[in-house]
């Protein structure tokens, strides 16, 4: 999936995170600001990739402001906004495919 | 993913409590409150802009959490809307127990919902036949046609009255003792009893209020629903306390119960227990208040 437009999905609310994501031409590169970042910092990074790996995601620039998600909470996000990105996000999601 | 277990058309629902299904904090630890069902949100809660966002959330929350023994219920939104077919996709994918229909107003809608649910449950491989159906009445249109809602379907566990927009459509509001909403009351009651479903009361909205609370949950019991919708955790504790049959009414019921069995065995079909007297019909109300004195956890006897 590429990312055409700058997309948003989440809020600033403790337990949510807020991620962006914008078009990009070299490899994934995530911005990561977190609350936990020193004990959570690189699992919170390991999801985000898996998810944008398995949505086909290649070249975006993606910057996530955690508040303490759960990582069900930041695969939502995550996953959102790339759709959103898409003007896909609306209907007909593939849940339980790549959506899981 | 979490596998929960089938749902069960008719089970302890004595509390529904509303949750924002957009908000993250509340929803991932929902049921440590001891509710009996949850009802996460995707209609008036959820901002119009948030709609798609709130089911990406929705969906992980269903397959990540685990809600152990506490029923899961997602309302969707308004058949009027664009959301709702989305809603019921995401939600049956995720392995919801069932789906609260907003603003029903007639048994065409419970079957619309149920063709969807239907044909959800067959394109994500859930169960047939697996996700319950409930009924929100608020309107007046939906309130009337509570006999043929309640009757509308096997899927369908129950319906209840949601009261904001009632209040509105009927130029009301909240009076204090509900006067104003006496008639929808009796009638959902009376439809849910004749169709052999169950009827859940509309939420109590003014949490600083706890006596205009409480007195509302004894008279919708006296009235015979069999639950009530909630907005907040501290509200539960109270209905459950309220609606579990109090030692008294358990002592008579084993009374009859044990009576009744000698009696029959002696050919006797009525007779007087305490100057009262007892036929088949108070067995069957004595055997309802047991079966939910067990299921509240407050009988400890042998029947």
């Amino acid at each position: 999936m590429e990312i055409r437009k700058t997309a948003l999905a989440g809020t600033l609310e403790s337990s949510d995170a807020q991620v962006t994501v914008s078009p990009g031409d070299s490899g994934i590169e995530l911005t990561l600001e977190s609350s936990v970042m020193n004990q959570y910092g690189r699992q919170i990074r390991a999801t985000v990739l898996d998810v944008l790996a398995r949505l086909g995601v290649r070249d975006c620039r993606i910057k996530v402001v955690d508040k303490g998600a759960l990582d069900c909470t930041l695969k939502a996000r995550v996953e959102c906004a790339v759709f959103r990105s898409n003007g896909i996000s609306a209907g007909k999601v593939p849940w339980g495919g790549d959506i899981r | 993913m979490i596998p929960r277990p089938k749902p069960e058309r008719f089970r302890l629902r004595r509390t529904m409590l509303f949750m924002n299904a957009q908000k993250p904090g509340l929803i991932k630890d929902a049921y440590i409150y001891g509710v009996d069902s949850i009802m996460l949100d995707l209609e008036d809660a959820v901002a119009e802009n948030q709609k798609d966002a709130a089911r990406f959330s929705l969906y992980h929350a269903l397959t990540a959490i685990d809600y152990g023994q506490t029923e899961v219920i997602v309302r969707i939104n308004g058949l009027d809307t664009p959301h709702w077919q989305e809603d019921i996709r995401c939600a049956v994918a995720g392995g919801v127990d069932g789906v609260r229909i907003p603003t029903c107003e007639s048994a065409q809608d419970v079957r619309l919902v149920e063709e969807h649910v239907l044909a959800a449950e067959r394109e994500f491989g859930v169960g047939e036949g697996r996700t319950l159906i409930m009924a929100a009445l608020e309107s007046p249109k939906g309130v009337l046609n509570a006999p043929e809602i309640a009757a509308a379907s096997d899927r369908l566990f129950g319906i209840a009255l949601s009261a904001g927009d009632f209040h509105r459509s009927m130029h009301t509001h909240y009076v204090p003792g509900g006067i104003e909403l006496n008639t929808a009351r009796s009638l959902i009651v009376m439809a849910a009893r004749a169709a052999g479903v169950q009827c859940f009361d509309t939420v109590f909205t003014n949490l600083d209020d706890e006596e205009g609370f409480e007195a509302e949950v004894r008279m919708i019991h006296d009235m015979g629903f069999d639950g009530k919708s909630l907005i907040n955790p501290r509200q539960i504790a109270y209905v459950h306390q309220t609606l579990a049959p109090t030692p008294k009414e358990i002592e008579t019921a084993e009374l009859y119960v044990r009576t009744y069995r000698e009696q029959s065995q002696r050919g006797v079909g009525v007779y007087t227990v305490n100057g009262k007297m007892v036929d088949i019909a108070f067995i069957k109300d004595a055997d309802r208040v047991l079966a939910l004195a067990k299921a509240c956890g407050v009988y400890h006897g042998d029947l």
